[in-house]
């Protein structure tokens, strides 16, 4: 299991890699930046179970907040706004 | 889907036909979480939805897309092989001509 590096409240910043395979982290905030809100546990990496392999070590998932007009270009709702992913800690810096 | 443009989102529940719910239970049985034997996970499961062509994609009913998903994947772990399916889909064909 990979110790948890990321505290609530702490901010974060997706890495921006476009690698083949099965990949849970959205394309749209890849290289966006957003807030851990959360640590949601510690799961077998799906980018390895989906290859048939272990899945271990485990990687922790965060729950991570982004602001919607820092996601969408030309945002127009309310700038508060915003929006919850989760991703797991490989994919953040 | 996946931040692309799309239309809005319907809300209403529909009624799944029997295949549906027997494609879902075969999802449930060959993921072991009642206990038997694992042999195949829900990463791999999405893994060979993603594989599927963009036009395909948009054909498929959602259960549709599972079912080959998870043919997909049995064929990947050698659970069965592309020659027994081929040969269990012609035997199939042949008994529901035979029926009508």
């Amino acid at each position: 299991m990979i110790e948890a590096r990321f505290k609530p409240g702490e901010p974060v910043r997706v890495r921006k890699a476009y690698p083949l395979g099965h990949i849970r982290t959205p394309f749209y905030v890849r290289g966006h930046g957003g807030v851990i809100e959360r640590l949601c546990g510690t799961f077998g990496n799906p980018e390895e179970l989906a290859q048939m392999r272990s899945g271990e070590p485990k990687q922790p998932l965060y729950r991570v907040r982004f602001l919607q007009s820092e996601v969408w270009p030309g945002y127009r709702g309310n700038p508060e706004d915003a929006l919850e992913v989760e991703i797991f800690q490989h994919w953040l810096e | 889907m996946g931040g692309l443009p799309a239309g809005k989102v319907e809300l209403t529940e529909h009624d799944y036909a029997e295949w549906e719910w027997r494609v879902d239970a075969l999802m449930v049985l060959l993921t072991g979480v009642k206990g038997g034997k694992r042999l195949m996970t829900v990463d791999e499961l999405r893994k060979n939805i993603e594989a599927l062509g963009p036009d395909a994609y948009d054909r498929m009913r959602y259960y549709e897309r599972w079912v080959t998903s998870i043919t997909q994947t049995m064929i990947q772990r050698g659970v069965i092989t592309t020659e027994e399916l081929g040969r269990k889909m012609a035997e199939i064909e042949q008994r529901d001509r035979s029926q009508v």
